[in-house]
């Protein structure tokens, strides 16, 4: 009965044969991150970054549980009926995640993929409760510029000079709530949106471009994003045409920039007008981030917040979603190693007709 | 040639290649990347750090008229601006200066005083000892030690220098 050649297409993508849906989803900006062009897409926006905490870290794992509890409130479920709660961010040991996830009490899974957590997050609970191990999964991610910094950088009042290629950490998270379809049902009596739902999704390489300079950040990444968005377009046997969208996580202007370049001049794919990246979405010019937003919580607040809205609405009917990691840590880039970058790819396609689904 | 094997060498390039392979790719990087305004930036670190200078120098001249001795007066300007960079420090306003000024905010004694006085701010919430004791050096020590043990060897040189010659 089972075949596993169902759930598998081309070489290395999963097909979700259930679809599963998204029930929920939350998006939560920081301080910078409400001056910025995104905040209207986002749920929640908070004018302090410390969020009435005492710490950054408890500041970054407040925002999480905020958006988890947001996407399952939205949703319509209760906490209990969660079945596994999927998560990460950057900070060491996951901090910010598992304290989140030790008040909600749902079975968790922490999960690290620098800032390629969110899609990771995503494939995973859509892996899950497609194969029926689970009916809701939550997935998220987090991260907070002045926990990230004073791992990663220097102290914060610090005066040092950034370079006009790095990029900022954004302040934000978000979450989305996998289930599986018949879970949709009260959302489909109530409002007459589209059901966003997950189709294919592609677990990314690791990619090493041999770069070593921790301010080229998306120039690392780029490789691998690239490697994930042809790995899905052969696999699906699609073309960047049969997208509405094309988004990466947090390349920034760089990476971006690469992206196009290799796509139009070295694949002969045109990509150029579906194509976008959420670090360069991030920000405008007056926050004056440099190359863009970097971070889990780029790509998880701008999936959660603006991708799905703009899915329900309609504007957007299939969108290939691309987070993007950078896998080094501070000993890596201490003993001279190059950065690693890896990017995980899923096909989102929004429903519009409720008679679609099984319900 | 055997295919395999050339796809083996590709994805497992050897330690040369690879290397080459990066230097490669780095340059093509450069392409897409802004470059950093070095003129302006220069002219900018040469004011503020003038600047700065400047105002030590004033504070110096103040002094020595009010009958301080030239040695003295020098070490009231190291206080005064250090405590002065120390308080723009806590106050969160040295790293904004910081921003505008460049490297002209780094130089001068100010910048080592805010190295420290951050990483002290940085880690007050790990405790005093584990947190400001370990961290309060983390940017300023590795400066210190470089630089004394630069001091060292260029000591010696002049001492064998002095030796042969004199």
């Amino acid at each position: 009965m089972y075949d596993v050649r169902q759930r598998r297409v081309g070489n290395r993508t999963f097909a979700f044969v259930e679809r599963p849906v998204i029930i929920g989803a939350a998006a939560i900006g920081g301080e910078l991150e409400s001056k910025g062009p995104q905040a209207e897409w986002f749920d929640f926006l908070i004018d302090d970054d410390m969020y009435g905490e005492k710490t950054w870290e408890k500041a970054e794992s407040k925002m999480l549980k905020q958006v988890v509890t947001a996407a399952v409130e939205q949703s319509g479920r209760n906490m209990d009926e969660i079945d596994v709660l999927l998560c990460g961010d950057l900070i060491n040991q996951i901090m910010s995640s598992s304290f989140m996830a030790r008040d909600l009490m749902i079975p968790f899974l922490g999960l690290y993929g620098a800032c390629s957590t969110m899609t990771m997050s995503m494939l995973l609970a859509a892996s899950l409760v497609d194969a029926g191990f689970c009916t809701n999964a939550a997935a998220g991610a987090s991260s907070h510029f002045s926990t990230a910094e004073r791992q990663f950088r220097m102290p914060l009042e610090h005066g040092n000079q950034r370079p006009p290629t790095s990029q900022w950490t954004a302040t934000a998270a978000g979450a989305v709530i996998v289930s599986k379809q018949e879970q949709a049902k009260e959302l489909c009596e109530s409002k007459s949106d589209s059901i966003v739902c997950l189709t294919h999704g592609t677990v990314g390489r690791i990619v090493d471009p041999g770069l070593k300079d921790v301010n080229q950040m998306g120039a690392a990444m780029a490789p691998a994003a690239i490697d994930s968005i042809l790995q899905h377009l052969k696999d699906t046997n699609r073309k960047p045409q049969d997208y509405d969208l094309i988004l990466t996580g947090d390349l920034g202007d760089v990476g971006r920039k690469i992206v196009v370049d290799q796509m139009e001049n070295y694949h002969g794919l045109k990509i150029k007008d579906v194509y976008d990246d959420c670090g360069s979405m991030m920000y405008g010019s007056e926050e004056d981030p440099h190359s863009g937003g970097s971070g889990c919580g780029c790509s998880a607040s701008i999936i959660a917040g603006r991708i799905v809205k703009q899915m329900r609405k309609g504007t957007i009917r299939r969108a290939m979603l691309i987070s993007t990691g950078a896998l080094l840590s501070t000993i890596s880039a201490q003993q001279g190693e190059s950065i690693p970058g890896i990017a995980h790819a899923i096909t989102v396609e929004a429903v519009p007709d409720a008679k679609e689904l099984q319900l | 040639m055997d295919v395999q094997e050339e796809i083996t060498r590709r994805s497992n390039p050897g330690k040369e290649e690879k290397k080459k392979q990066g230097k490669e790719y780095e340059k093509y990087a450069k392409k897409f990347s802004t470059k950093p305004k070095y003129f302006s930036n220069c002219v900018k670190a040469f004011i503020f750090g003038g600047l700065i200078c400047e105002i030590g120098y004033v504070i110096q001249t103040l002094l020595m008229s009010n009958g301080m001795n030239e040695k003295d007066a020098g070490s009231w300007v190291t206080v005064i601006l250090i405590c002065a960079a120390q308080l723009l420090t806590g106050f969160g306003v040295y790293d904004t200066f910081a921003k505008i000024a460049g490297a002209g905010s780094m130089v001068p004694i100010t910048g080592f005083a805010n190295a420290m006085v951050s990483a002290a701010i940085e880690y007050k919430k790990e405790g005093p000892v584990l947190g400001v004791g370990s961290k309060i050096f983390s940017i300023a020590g590795p400066v210190l030690a470089c630089g004394m043990s630069a001091s060292v060897v260029v000591g010696l040189i002049y001492y064998i220098i002095d030796k042969v010659g004199g």
